[in-house]
């Protein structure tokens, strides 16, 4: 069972800040969702194999050649807020 | 029949023909566009100039060679990067992202010479089975203005419907090609896993995407997936093999072949008229030959759960990058972890919020064995499920969707029941098969149903050559939705025999 607090630090690792409603409307939800997954549970799965991907290829390499990026001015374009090629954030020390 | 009715196969005849030129045709869909978008709402950006470029230079190069979609009319769905055009995902969070570089199934697209109309609606960051989570608009299904066109493709299913495109790509991560075609009465390929490079898609659940066309027909369909399909160097998980010419398997027989009708997906509580319309259509295949043989996929009842746990737990590792620092929308925060917190909190809307809060759930400290491990071991049984399955049938057919489309609002506020109108789609990406869905009837009130053929690993070829066979014996993929005309006084409702 969920609770508020576990709703608050689910949000807290997943970087959203929920208002009083969203934490209430997702405990909600979560408990649903989750007591509907616990039927997982049920099933005898000791000793299984986990799949993570369906193919039948383990470390694909190639070639370590070093080959053009993107424009810088091309990718920053998108940015927030660049300065002299580079991305600026909000301070983070004092 | 008017042009925008038409599918690749019969432009792409008038072209051939040079009955059309590919200015012609782009004037007939933006026609149909102006006349019937302001209903259905299928595009979020249309790119008309670029459009005209695209199909002038398709003239100039012309139809020879590699040019077998010269020009011919796409959507494309809005979760795919086009450069220079917006990628929104759908998302407050990308609205004005401007995509820097060219997914490879849209430059392969192009490279046949395939002309882009615009880029379609779709649930925020694929996430949804109704294009309801879109941050921008509901698309509406062309068949029912009042109803969903499923999703989350269904901007690109509504658009092809529609006749406000030839053809579209979409993606599909639990069912999010072939639920909206079925449910807008169209055919959508979902590829065998590593069929299709995923480079330049907007990931979701890496393990699970995959990109896959939206056809008026399943020949289309095939003609697409030759364009798009083969190893990329872009993306590791395409697979080396080689590509056959999907078009060859449309036009075999299926004598002998043995149709797979798995017990667990007849189960009682179906809509009845879906049960008929799918056996019906068995029943067609088995009078053309083919031998219908019971299976039995016993974990099928577990998929949903194992699904929404490994899709969101990929999700919520995917969507991490949304941060407000390199690209997309920031708010601004007293410092930069709060930076994070409200960008993140402004800019995903209710859905996208949901899934990252159950993957980091299921992925956090304490809860990671009981919830993603033991999801992926039930993945493993469920891929097993079909192998068995596969060894006495050669291909398995099942309704695509439980229900024909649905009202608008009837299931936003439960997403548990949203989630579970995936039910039949969802094991086949857990499995990494290729499955497509088909037109295979209508219920009274004249709303599509759609029946899905699922394959072996990289046996696309056996789809579409049962899809084909079932559909050449067959009207359901002529009808198109009489739409109302923005500019017109065509009021007809329900379906119209051509």
């Amino acid at each position: 069972m969920i609770e508020s607090k576990d709703v608050m630090k689910i949000a807290d690792l997943s970087r959203l800040t929920l208002t009083g409603e969203e934490v209430r409307l997702y405990s909600s939800q979560l408990n649903g969702i989750l007591q509907y997954v616990e039927k997982l549970k049920e099933l005898e799965t000791g000793g299984t194999e986990p799949t993570s991907h369906v193919l039948d290829l383990r470390n694909v390499t190639r070639e370590d050649r070093a080959t053009a990026s993107l424009p810088v001015e091309d990718v920053l374009r998108n940015a927030p807020d660049p300065k002299d090629g580079f991305y600026r954030v909000p301070r983070i020390l004092e | 029949m008017e042009l925008f009715e038409l599918g690749i196969e019969g432009i792409k005849a008038l072209l051939d023909k040079k009955e059309v030129t590919p200015h012609e045709v782009l004037d007939a869909f933006f026609a149909r566009i102006n006349a019937v978008e302001g209903k259905v709402s299928a595009y979020v950006t249309q790119t008309r100039e670029k459009a005209y470029e695209m199909a002038a230079s398709a003239e100039k190069a012309g139809n020879s060679g590699i040019k077998t979609l010269s020009g011919i009319p796409f959507a494309i769905k809005d979760n795919l990067c086009t450069k220079g055009i917006k990628t929104t995902c759908s998302s407050k969070m990308l609205e004005n992202f401007i995509a820097p570089y060219e997914s490879t199934v849209t430059e392969r697209l192009s490279g046949a010479g395939g002309v882009f109309l615009g880029k379609t609606n779709l649930d925020e960051f694929a996430m949804g089975s109704s294009t309801e989570n879109s941050a921008f608009f509901t698309t509406k299904n062309p068949w029912d203005l009042q109803r969903i066109p499923g999703g989350s493709s269904g901007g690109s299913a509504a658009a092809v419907a529609a006749g406000e495109c030839a053809a579209a790509l979409g993606s599909d991560t639990g069912g999010s090609i072939r639920q909206p075609a079925a449910l807008c009465g169209v055919v959508g390929l979902k590829p065998t896993y590593g069929r299709v490079s995923r480079y330049g898609l907007v990931a979701f659940a890496s393990s699970l995407d995959q990109i896959g066309p939206i056809t008026k027909t399943v020949r289309d369909a095939a003609m697409v997936l030759n364009a798009i399909a083969g190893r990329d160097p872009m993306d590791s998980t395409s697979a080396p093999l080689p590509v056959p010419d999907f078009t060859k398997a449309a036009g075999m027989d299926v004598k002998g072949l043995r149709v797979g009708i798995p017990r667990e997906y007849f189960i009682e509580g179906m809509d009845p008229e879906v049960e008929k319309a799918v056996k019906g259509a068995v029943a067609q295949l088995e009078a053309m030959g083919a031998i219908p043989v019971e299976v039995s996929l016993p974990h099928t009842g577990y998929a949903v759960a194992a699904y929404y746990i490994l899709a969101t737990s990929e999700a919520s590792s995917n969507l991490a990058r949304y941060d407000g620092v390199k690209y997309g929308f920031r708010a601004a925060g007293k410092d930069l972890l709060d930076t994070y917190m409200q960008t993140r909190a402004q800019g995903f809307g209710p859905e996208v919020k949901r899934r990252i809060m159950l993957g980091t759930y299921a992925l956090s400290a304490g809860y990671y064995e009981a919830y993603y491990g033991r999801a992926q071991q039930v993945r493993t049984l469920i891929k097993r499920d079909f192998e068995e399955a596969f060894r006495v049938a050669d291909i398995i057919a099942t309704p695509t969707s439980p229900t024909a489309a649905f009202k608008i609002g009837e299931k936003s506020a439960d997403p548990l029941q949203m989630y579970l109108s995936d039910i039949f789609t969802i094991s086949i990406n857990l499995a990494g098969l290729p499955g497509i869905s088909i037109p295979c009837g209508f219920t009274g009130t004249g709303l599509p149903i759609g029946l899905q053929l699922i394959g072996r690993h990289f046996d696309e070829e056996m789809l579409i050559r049962a899809a084909y066979a079932y559909e050449q014996s067959t009207e359901w993929h002529k009808r198109r939705p009489a739409l109302p005309s923005d500019n017109g006084a065509d009021k007809g409702e329900g379906p119209k025999a051509l």
